[in-house]
């Protein structure tokens, strides 16, 4: 078993990233330039990253698969971003922060690094506040917040429902700046098939470029990963197309542990799958649990339209089972509660799986604000829900359109019909407090790595993650690795470049040479239902078993009968999906590996076998209470399972309750 | 509403590369539900086309949620097709009826270089960001975020032009090619912010001066990009930076 060292400072909690951001070295201003750093993805990590390494005096590249680094799916975050700043007065802090996301997460995260988070997340609004980023403001000026899952406070700083948006192009103009006097290089269209490791250290990537297919060799002091999550192994997902894990598992398997793959997130407002044809799934952000109300009818095989069915009959089951958080409930919870009343046969819309989100209460109580606020004493029905749609408008206009637009159905007049999605992955490359993986000279930021949510992210958290890793850690901490290396630069045609240029090729050709029957699309389709059935909400030791040897031979079936037309020196979309089916087709299988290793259930993490009286999630401390880091050993499915051990020193564990 | 399945024609732009001529086939779907995307439809003629060895239509798309902006193609002659604020990934086929013939194309502009297929080089809008659309500020410099108060109006409104997701479909709709709304959302978005005081007159002659080296035409007034501007980006921007623009100048003669 390879040591995980997981490097978390010494010292009380509140000084740990204090006295840990002085212990580590530092790089001299005139030496920082010899120094080359490579940054894979651009969004909100891999973004924010890139301008603060370049703003230090750093040579950085970037590679990004979209036209443009701004197309990166961060983009598509739509509620917010939590900050502990407590200008709400509302009894929020940074330890409230800490401890909200820790308890959120199940107690799978450690500590160290989620405090180091809560610390941190002031800092974030600040930077991008002065960028120019505009940020939803009261009348007075100062910014407003709204509230999100999990929390108690209202501590989530938003752009309408396009926060993402907003945060992502802050990143990127800070980019651009950068780009503009030189301190960056960016790369579009790129797609790194492969990471070289030279004497044991990350020295460099394999490139695709996109137009042409020409293979590329980029050498670097140190390489970064920010290249999202893999959720798209689901194939009906809230990730862009092009999301992949493909970066992250050739890094695997060049000696990178995987952490807790099986940790996914599953949300509970997206918009119901409706047919065969759908090639995504939309979110309805969470931020739209603040004013909507989540019910299902409480007759079973109740067909009646929304509106027909009388309050009475109406069951809101997370207010009536969460009575203190109620529709705020963490997103586990939410979305476990949705498919057991479905399940449960209280379902709605023609498939049966769905549930309503709905308006009307919001629409009354915000109509009958505005009437008093423009003096309309007895205001009638018509006027209160005018207004009321007005303010439910201004506030979530976008969502609601996007609701329309992929419907066909007005969300202003009748309840919205929602489902639980594929929508984020906690787990990731393994990395140590300075968000190092286990192959020296490796970064992996945001999604990509494995470190802050534990089992489950709260709302909000995602963004806050990759700009805190990519403004505040990795800056600091990558200077500790460089200031250990030689400054000369790093040729990129030695064996190792060579050899690793020579595999991506003959790899990308065999793709192209096998010229069988199933398309890419077929077999990405059937991976994604494997996924779904076996390792989707509800897991078990049966389903996983035979999920996996589904897995080996829907695997067997695409190196023997996998169709990609075209060739290899030219704009190829379909070998470019290929290449990434390739590697879902063994992280799914070590997904499995892991939710069948993990007998207990914790966050996102649901084994049906081990569940309360209540249907909540129970965990295992006494022999679960460790991150399983899995190690690469040549063959799929077989990783060698290393285990860190999470110790609870400030806060102790226990059953999650937000009742 | 209730899905039904119709049969269309479709006349697409194909071309092989940057460098090939280029033509218009011919294909027939039949049995389209009209719950699907457009995109979707456009994967289902791949579908086809791949188990006929043929080649599938090469097109940009990502989120597939209307935000990215990868994501492009005239639908009949339209940028991002016949409906009013929505991009192509957020057309859905209960547009169309049975029978229909759609046309589509890749966006036209000679700043925007057919790759292949539908796709085009965007490059050029990332060049004029790059040129100036930033506030210098470095991380770690910043103050308390609510140091600074910024009225609700100039925010929301520096928040609507902030919306653009840069996909070129005023370009494409503007008979002059022209990138003006799009340089004019950025520019626009930070004069209205206090933030962005110190650069104000920097930034616009920075960034149009890049925007004409592009090649991008110029503004007549017409106002069809903010016509078919997906985020309906309106066209008052353009004005904001034309009076930078013209302060600018007469003032400096910095670029």
């Amino acid at each position: 078993m390879t040591a995980l060292n997981s490097k978390i400072p010494a010292g009380s909690l509140g000084d740990k990233w204090k006295n840990h951001k002085f212990n580590l070295k530092l790089v001299n201003p005139a030496n920082k330039r010899k120094y080359d750093i490579i940054v894979v993805g651009t969004g909100l990590a891999g973004a924010s990253a890139a301008a603060s390494l370049a703003e230090l005096g750093y040579n950085v590249t970037t590679f990004c698969f979209q036209d443009s680094p701004r197309r990166a799916h961060s983009i598509a975050a739509q509620g917010g971003i939590n900050a502990a700043k407590n200008y709400k007065n509302d009894g929020d802090s940074v330890y409230r922060l800490f401890y909200d996301t820790l308890k959120g997460g199940d107690y799978r995260a450690r500590e160290a690094n989620v405090h180091r988070l809560a610390e941190v997340s002031v800092n974030i609004i600040d930077q991008c506040v002065a960028q120019g980023v505009p940020f939803a403001r009261e009348y007075g000026g100062l910014l407003d917040n709204r509230s999100f899952g999990g929390a108690q406070v209202s501590r989530t700083f938003y752009a309408k429902g396009q926060t993402g948006q907003q945060l992502l192009l802050g990143a990127y103009s800070a980019m651009n700046k950068n780009i503009n006097s030189g301190g960056i290089k960016s790369f579009t269209r790129h797609e790194i098939l492969d990471i070289v490791v030279v004497d044991g250290q990350a020295r460099g990537v394999i490139a695709r470029d996109m137009i042409t297919g020409e293979v590329t060799r980029h050498s670097a002091h140190a390489v970064v990963l920010c290249t999202g999550g893999y959720g798209n192994v689901f194939y009906l997902t809230t990730y862009a197309r092009g999301s992949s894990g493909t970066a992250i598992w050739r890094a695997h398997k060049k000696g990178a542990m995987m952490a807790n793959p099986c940790y996914t997130q599953i949300h509970p407002t997206c918009i119901p799958v409706t047919g065969d044809h759908q090639s995504k799934l939309t979110l309805m952000s969470e931020s739209l649990r603040n004013d909507g109300r989540i019910w299902a009818p409480s007759k079973q095989g109740d067909t009646r339209k929304a509106n027909e069915i009388p309050e009475s009959e109406r069951d809101y089951y997370l207010e009536r089972r969460y009575p203190a958080f109620g529709n705020l409930v963490p997103r586990d919870i939410a979305s476990r509660a949705a498919k057991e009343r479905c399940d449960a046969g209280f379902g709605v819309g023609t498939s049966k799986l769905a549930v309503y989100l709905d308006y009307a209460s919001a629409v009354e109580r915000y109509g009958r604000q505005e009437a008093g606020k423009k003096g309309i004493a007895n205001p009638d029905q018509n006027t209160i829900e005018t207004l009321g749609r007005e303010v439910v408008k201004a506030k979530y206009g976008n969502l609601f359109d996007m609701y329309t637009q992929i419907t066909g159905e007005n969300p202003y007049k009748e309840p919205m019909r929602i489902y639980p999605a594929v929508h984020y992955t906690m787990g990731g490359l393994w990395v140590d407090y300075n968000l190092m993986t286990s192959i020296p000279g490796l970064y992996a930021c945001g999604e990509a790595n494995f470190s802050d949510h534990g089992a489950n992210r709260l709302g909000a958290s995602a963004l806050m993650q990759g700009l805190a890793d990519g403004y505040f850690v990795l800056p600091y901490t990558i200077g500790d690795y460089l200031a250990g290396t030689e400054r000369k630069s790093i040729p990129n045609d030695t064996k190792e470049f060579m050899d690793a240029e020579k595999a991506v090729k003959d790899e990308l050709n065999k793709l192209i040479s096998i010229n069988g029957k199933s398309t890419v699309h077929e077999i990405q389709r059937e991976l994604g239902l494997i996924m779904w059935n076996h390792c989707g909400m509800g897991r078990t030791e049966s389903g996983l078993k035979e999920g996996i040897s589904k897995m080996r031979a829907l695997k067997d079936q695409f190196q023997k009968d996998v169709k990609v037309t075209g060739t290899n020196e030219e704009l190829n979309q379909t070998l470019e999906k290929a290449g990434r089916v390739a590697d879902f087709l063994e992280l799914g299988e070590l997904m499995m590996v892991d939710a069948l290793n993990r007998n207990e259930s914790c966050g996102g993490h649901f084994r049906e076998e081990y569940q309360t009286e209540d249907g909540e999630a129970l965990r295992d401390d006494a022999n679960f209470m460790y991150a399983a880091a899995w190690e690469w050993t040549g063959e799929s499915g077989k990783q060698k399972l290393n285990k860190e051990d999470l110790n609870y020193e400030f806060v102790k564990p226990s059953q999650r309750s937000y009742k | 509403m209730s899905e039904r399945h119709i049969n269309i024609k479709l006349k697409v732009w194909r071309q092989k590369n940057k460098s090939d001529k280029g033509n218009m086939e011919e294909y027939a779907l039949s049995g389209v539900s009209t719950d699907m995307s457009f995109l979707e439809m456009m994967d289902t003629l791949n579908e086809k086309l791949t188990k006929e060895d043929k080649q599938p239509v090469a097109f940009d798309h990502d989120c597939r949620e209307g935000i990215c902006g990868m994501c492009s193609m005239y639908i009949n002659g339209q940028p991002h097709g016949p409906l009013k604020g929505v991009t192509t990934c957020q057309l859905h086929m209960r547009t169309f009826n049975d029978g229909d013939t759609i046309v589509v194309e890749p966006w036209r502009s000679a700043a925007f270089p057919v790759l292949k297929d539908l796709i085009v080089d965007r490059t050029a809008f990332d060049r004029i960001q790059h040129a100036g659309g930033f506030i210098s500020i470095n991380t770690g410099a910043a103050p308390d975020a609510n140091a600074i108060p910024v009225p609700k109006e100039n925010a929301d409104e520096a928040f609507l032009a902030a919306q653009c997701i840069g996909c070129g479909a005023c370009v494409a709709a503007c008979k002059n090619s022209s990138a003006m709304l799009f340089t004019a959302a950025k520019v626009s978005q930070y004069a209205l912010l206090p933030q962005g005081q110190a650069e104000r007159y920097r930034r616009v002659e920075a960034m149009v001066a890049q925007m004409d080296k592009e090649g991008f035409g110029a503004c007549t007034n017409t106002g069809a990009c903010s016509a078919e501007c997906p985020k309906e980006i309106s066209i008052s921007h353009i004005a904001r930076m034309n009076r930078d623009y013209l302060g600018a100048k007469s003032t400096s003669n910095a670029i």
